[in-house]
């Protein structure tokens, strides 16, 4: 670092030289080199921060502008049964919203399987929300130690040991008609048959994916709690607040930027899944996510890449919406 | 605003586990008077201001406010008000809604506890800060809204931790005379935490010194200075030697300890050594004497003194001084009489 720093400022004589007239006007001949030197030291050093950023720009542009983009221009392509056609046509987008208008007051497919993504989003999302703040919280506040804080976060992970997929299917012996749970409910008596909405259906949808992502909540949630000083804590204590007014004053304004990191996490990934959805709603839910797999399974490429685009749209409204009420790079 | 209460403390004890942190002290601070905790670190100061402002119970023992005993009760209950070490200002809350805290948690309306809050500000000259962060302040700053804040509930006993320590030494000295000033005006009770015994000098009514959970010495800060009763004592407050003599521990004040020829006849105690260093150090000199087989002696020698007795390293002298100014200490079982040295 020190000896980039070195090669690449401009020596002070040289500043000198290019910055006083009296210099360049009177001592023409032999320093009418200096000026051009420093302006190609100023653009190596410009280089040079290029260069360094460089490898991430390669990344983050080969594997997510070129990706956008391509999925952009294919969307406004035509296509008919079986293939694509490169022509501008907005036939993906008007497909996709057919007899939106002429249906009305009615709604029309792509609005009720918005409707129901974004239902789907908000129950998961305050579910994650209302359990991963609680989880963060007692590991902030109540876990004195740092071994039993390390020790519990790394047990909220063991879930994560294995796939996404084999967690999902685990819930089927538990929920199914004649799983676990039915058998005991049936078993002691509280229910004469068993309850039919328990599995391949929203709540069972919800359940796996409160399951899934609450700890993406818990993680951000807790790394801002942890940051509090205990001290405001009893200040507040001090000036005569009860717990409730300390969570509501204190702990929750100052977690804010967790909540917004954490939401953001789990509103992306929800309004984009079709697995989930798809497994455990018994393939029956529709969703923002499974409407693009179906047009993907079925060839119709621009189809596929005008819900993503729309998709897209809509997160960024919801994130742009989330990130309004906390700046989130100021609190990083 | 209400005027200060007295405290209390009666067989006050702090167990964390099986270590005692605070040992059963007793402790009457009058009302309206500046009182300075004072004692190294882990002498049980912190625990026993955190007691007194009830973030920490007390294992055994009452805690007495004015005529109220509130060892019972939640910080807010008891008439204190604490202003934390490093303040604790919240971050994200204006200036003016840090001062108002306490009164919007008692649901005092935002006009009104907005208004009062700017009386306290203009107390301690914030009132044009009104609209800032904590960030946005500076160390002296943030401390004068943290006394705002620690003062809007009207408390009778304000509790300081280690108040001045995180400002620079200039800062330090201007924001001593402060709280000083603000207490005579307001005539509240003052505690303050401090580790510092010039800190608890300048600023004291009553200074309680502590060691190893325990009350050591307490009084006015010149009884203490002039007549420390343990070696602790005498060593902790600091300028004086402490001397081990004839089975006797004596601690006398640097600038009363003379020294003379070793030929010239000596009514009263008479130690003799070496000069093994001169310090000049301005207005006065320090003069340092290895004792034969015995502790350093340190003596302050004025500058003219120390002209006209022209001393110097190697020389042989004998330490005298008036026994009427030297205080015999109380033999500490545990401090069982290592080498005397200054402690500065």
């Amino acid at each position: 670092m020190l000896s980039w720093a070195r090669q690449t400022f401009p020596a002070p004589s040289i500043r000198i030289d290019r910055f006083s007239p009296v210099a360049v006007t009177i001592d023409n001949s032999p320093d009418t080199i200096a000026p051009a030197d420093s302006g190609l030291r100023r653009l190596a050093m410009r280089s040079i921060a290029w260069l360094q950023a460089g490898p991430m720009m390669l990344v983050f542009a080969l594997f997510f502008l070129l990706p956008l983009v391509l999925v952009v221009i294919v969307s406004v392509w035509d296509y008919n049964e079986y293939e694509m056609i490169p022509a501008l046509s907005f036939r993906g987008y008007t497909d996709t919203f057919e007899g939106c208008v002429a249906n009305l007051p009615e709604l029309c497919t792509i609005l009720k399987t918005y409707l129901k993504t974004l239902k789907l989003c908000l129950l998961t999302w305050g579910l994650t929300l209302l359990i991963g703040f609680w989880v963060a919280y007692f590991l902030a506040f109540h876990v004195r130690s740092k071994t039993w804080q390390i020790v519990l976060s790394l047990l909220c992970t063991i879930p994560f040991w294995t796939s996404n997929v084999i967690r999902m299917i685990a819930w089927i012996p538990l929920l199914g008609r004649n799983g676990l749970v039915n058998q005991g409910l049936v078993g002691a008596g509280f229910v004469n048959k068993p309850i039919e909405w328990l599995l391949f259906s929203e709540f069972s949808v919800v359940l796996a994916l409160v399951h899934l992502f609450t700890f993406f909540m818990v993680v951000p949630i807790f790394n801002s709690m942890i940051r509090i000083d205990k001290r405001l804590i009893e200040a507040a204590y001090d000036a005569g607040a009860s717990g409730w007014q300390t969570l509501v004053n204190i702990v929750i304004p100052l977690s804010k930027p967790g909540i917004v990191i954490g939401s953001i996490f789990v509103i992306t990934i929800v309004m984009g899944d079709f697995v989930t959805i798809g497994v455990m709603g018994g393939q029956q839910i529709a969703s923002a996510g499974k409407i693009i797999e179906a047009r993907l399974s079925a060839l119709q490429f621009p189809a596929a890449a005008a819900n993503a685009v729309i998709l897209l749209g809509i997160t960024i409204i919801i994130i742009s919406a989330l990130t309004r009420i906390v700046d989130v790079r100021k609190e990083l | 605003m209400a005027a200060g209460a007295s405290l209390e403390l009666v067989k006050v004890t702090k167990m964390y586990g099986h270590v005692t942190a605070v040992d059963a002290i007793d402790l009457r601070i009058p009302a309206g008077s500046y009182c300075c905790l004072l004692g190294p670190s882990g002498c049980g100061k912190t625990s026993t201001l955190r007691m007194i402002a009830g973030h920490e119970s007390a294992t055994s023992g009452d805690i007495i406010v004015g005529a109220k005993n509130v060892t019972e009760l939640p910080p807010a209950g008891r008439g204190t008000a604490m202003m934390f070490q490093s303040y604790a200002l919240f971050p994200h809350l204006s200036v003016i809604d840090n001062v108002a805290f306490a009164l919007k948690m008692k649901g005092v309306s935002k006009p009104e506890r907005h208004a009062r809050a700017r009386e306290l500000l203009e107390l301690v000259d914030m009132q044009s800060y009104a609209g800032r962060l904590p960030a946005q302040l500076s160390g002296g700053q943030q401390q004068r809204v943290a006394l705002a804040r620690a003062l809007i509930t009207s408390p009778q006993i304000l509790l300081l931790d280690e108040p001045l320590s995180a400002l620079d030494p200039f800062l330090r000295l201007r924001m001593r005379a402060e709280l000083k000033r603000l207490q005579r005006e307001l005539g509240l009770t003052f505690i303050h935490v401090t580790h510092g015994q010039d800190e608890a000098m300048a600023l004291s009514d009553l200074v309680v010194l502590m060691n190893g959970g325990r009350i050591e010495q307490q009084g006015s800060p010149r009884e203490i200075f002039n007549h420390p009763r343990t070696e602790f004592a005498a060593r902790f407050i600091g300028g004086h030697n402490v001397i081990p003599l004839n089975g006797d521990t004596f601690a006398v004040r640097v600038d009363r300890v003379q020294l003379k020829a070793p030929n010239v006849a000596i009514d009263g105690p008479a130690v003799p050594g070496t000069i093994s260093k001169i310090e000049y150090q301005g207005t006065y000199v320090l003069v340092a004497v290895a004792t034969d087989g015995g502790p350093e002696i340190s003596a302050q020698l004025s500058d003219d003194q120390f002209d006209a007795e022209t001393h110097v390293i190697g020389e042989r002298v004998v330490v005298t001084w008036n026994p009427a100014y030297a205080d015999t200490l109380t033999p500490r079982p545990a401090a069982a009489a290592p080498a005397a040295e200054l402690v500065a």
